[in-house]
């Protein structure tokens, strides 16, 4: 292991009461901290240190704490998910860090994620983008058919599999400067448009999904990459390609 | 790690303590360790299983390894898990599958990490990132830890709990698993559940209430139950204590761990017992949770499932105590094999304990009352599971 020194560390928050209260950054300072902890292990110390002082702990999201549910979601020091790659907040470790850095901590920023508080926001644009059509209605009625029956390409089954790893996060709308989710829209649409099992619903689905991301308020693709850079799931820009010749081709045969 | 990888990876500690000295002194790498010294215990205790046993076996052995101090890293609670020799494997067969029937030390590495890698790249990066090591080049330290509870609500065959209408499916309830949680089981579970029973059930249920129509707020039996959840919310913003809800928390855990654990005894359980009652009397005088009842507000939350895991935990305990028997997971030091080729094994009591303990809650974990769901066998022989 790398680090063994404890860190002593200044943290610059975004605390906010409530959706309609305006926000500022406060100062915290936090010490001892290990360089093998998690980053979500130091604000853990934070909130104790708080509560302890009778002050308001910070909120922040959390839930699996081992990089799969998509939960966590913090912008530090200017980057979604913090300095390291292929991460989630969770995942990030202080030993990326230095003793006696000043680290900068905001939530998630775009117009279709209103913080909740502090670092919370609320993302269930992407929840309504995934009821639009990010889904297969499957019939389960007793004669499923046996999931192997049905020949897939390796190469296919593993596009599918990779963007399909996606945990809908938010890094890449937070990291895009133009707040845009087409990473995110374009990997759940590839996900089934690679599959046989998503033909069937294939055109309505592109359709709605990319109807309600513009009804959401997304900004627009520019091709700049940052959200795969971002991206704790590596997931690629292909998958942007993909939706887009989708897209092109469920608009020019709508009717068919 | 689940099922030491599908037998790809090998579960091994030092055999020499000096070994162990020197590796937690950092002056000992494990790659350097030869494999004359090293004890590959599960396949040493179990040849005919190997690496492959079920986990709450292997668990036990990983515990009983670093109980006797051979624990490899600084808190004495790791065991190695090493892939070096599934590398090897692989990258032979690889070369030759190419055509490469002479290959290269260097090739075979190289292959081998490259297969290794597509059956389990995202588990070796997490690791990476955590520990802060390459695990292609070093063995993985590992040990077991709470993953989730065997165990759950009770229901019936349409899932249906013992509410009415209330229906509790995958993980939550009891149903599918037996006394050992199995790779994947909740997953299983989840989609049995949700695809194949509750879609049936519960519209035979609903077709009773297909004339109800809207179900009125303004009864007696709707403001007591909003009375009941204000009350409970009010209480705990009201104590106004010394100690945070995470404080608690993490002393349920350690009695847990300590006493409700991977082994358990009798006079470990009833102190169990003892303790979380205490600690669950001093939450609700102590406990403090910031902020209001109203709004989003995370320490409330977790105080509200704090409460409810102090009281989990005191049943779980008491459930442990009642069962005298080691059975899957659930192994009572006083219940072990004596002699004979299974000598320090779990010893199942078939006779006394072949029922699921379903309890009662009473509104006070202590007082549960237990009721036996005799299980019944008829196509199977029961018999003491041998993995030697």
């Amino acid at each position: 292991m790398s680090g063994t020194k404890d860190m002593n560390l200044t943290l610059k928050i975004w605390r906010q009461k409530d959706q309609k209260s305006s926000g500022k950054m406060v100062d915290y300072k936090v010490n001892g901290i290990s360089p093998n902890s998690s980053f979500l292990e130091m604000m853990d110390v934070l909130n104790e240190q708080l509560i302890n002082k009778g002050e308001q702990p910070v909120e922040f999201d959390h839930d699996c704490r081992e990089g799969i549910c998509g939960m966590c979601s913090l912008y530090i020091n200017g980057e979604a998910h913090g300095p390291d790659r292929a991460v989630t907040t969770c995942q990030l470790h202080m030993r990326k860090f230095k003793d006696g850095e000043t680290i900068t901590i905001e939530p998630w920023r775009a117009k279709a994620f209103p913080v909740l508080t502090d670092l919370k926001v609320d993302r269930s644009s992407f929840d309504r983008i995934q009821q639009a059509g990010g889904f297969i209605s499957v019939n389960t009625s007793g004669n499923t058919q046996d999931a192997n029956a049905t020949p897939i390409s390796k190469n296919n089954a593993d596009k599918a599999m990779d963007a399909a790893t996606c945990i809908g996060c938010g890094a890449c709308v937070a990291t895009c400067k133009n707040a845009s989710a087409m990473l995110f829209v374009g990997a759940k649409v590839a996900q089934y448009s690679l599959l046989p099992q998503g033909q069937v619903e294939g055109k309505e689905r592109v359709l709605n999904m990319v109807k309600q991301m513009d009804l959401e308020g997304f900004g627009n693709c520019t091709n700049t990459g940052a959200c795969e850079v971002e991206c704790p799931k590596g997931i690629s820009l292909e998958n942007i390609a993909i939706m887009n010749m989708e897209y092109l081709k469920a608009s020019i045969k709508k009717e068919g | 790690m689940s099922e030491s990888l599908r037998n790809d990876g090998r579960i091994w500690v030092p055999k020499n303590l000096e070994d162990v000295k020197s590796i937690k002194e950092g002056k000992l790498k494990p790659t350097a360790i030869t494999e004359e010294n090293r004890d590959y215990y599960l396949e040493r205790r179990y040849p005919a299983f190997g690496n492959l046993v079920p986990r709450d076996v292997a668990s036990r052995a990983a515990k009983e390894r670093c109980d006797a101090g051979y624990g490899v890293n600084g808190t004495g609670e790791a065991v190695y898990l090493d892939f070096k020799s599934a590398i090897e494997r692989y990258g032979k067969e690889k070369a030759l599958v190419l055509g490469n029937n002479n290959p290269s030390d260097s090739e075979i590495l190289k292959f081998g990490e490259e297969v290794i890698e597509a059956k389990y790249g995202n588990l070796f990066q997490m690791y990476e990132k955590i520990v802060d090591e390459n695990p292609y080049k070093t063995p993985m330290m590992i040990y077991p830890a709470v993953h989730y509870t065997m165990g759950g609500v009770w229901v019936d065959y349409n899932l249906m709990t013992s509410i009415p209408g209330c229906y509790a499916a995958g993980e939550a309830n009891f149903s599918d698993h037996g006394a050992n949680r199995l790779g994947a089981s909740a997953l299983m579970q989840g989609l049995a559940d949700g695809y194949f029973v509750l879609p049936y059930t519960i519209g035979d249920y609903l077709a009773n209430e297909i004339r109800t129509g809207p179900i009125p707020t303004d009864t007696p039996e709707f403001d007591t139950a909003e009375k009941e959840v204000s009350d409970r919310l009010n209480k705990l913003i009201n104590i106004k204590g010394t100690k945070s809800v995470d404080h608690f928390h993490k002393r349920l855990g350690q009695v847990m761990w300590n006493n409700v654990g991977m082994a358990r005894n009798e006079s470990g359980l009833k102190e169990a017992i003892k303790t979380i009652r205490g600690i669950r009397e001093e939450f609700w005088k102590d406990v403090r949770v910031p902020g209001t009842a109203n709004g989003l507000n995370t320490e409330l939350e977790k105080a509200g499932r704090v409460a409810d895991f102090l009281e989990l935990g005191e049943l779980f305990a008491l459930d442990a105590l009642n069962r005298n028997e080691s059975c899957g997971g659930h192994f009572r030091e006083e219940s072990v094999e004596l002699d004979g080729e299974q000598k320090g094994e779990a010893k199942r009591d078939d006779k006394n304990f072949k029922y699921v303990s379903a309890w009662e809650w009473t509104g006070d974990p202590g007082n549960s009352k237990l009721h036996k769901e005799e299980l019944e066998f008829n196509d199977i022989e029961l018999k003491q599971r041998s993995y030697k």
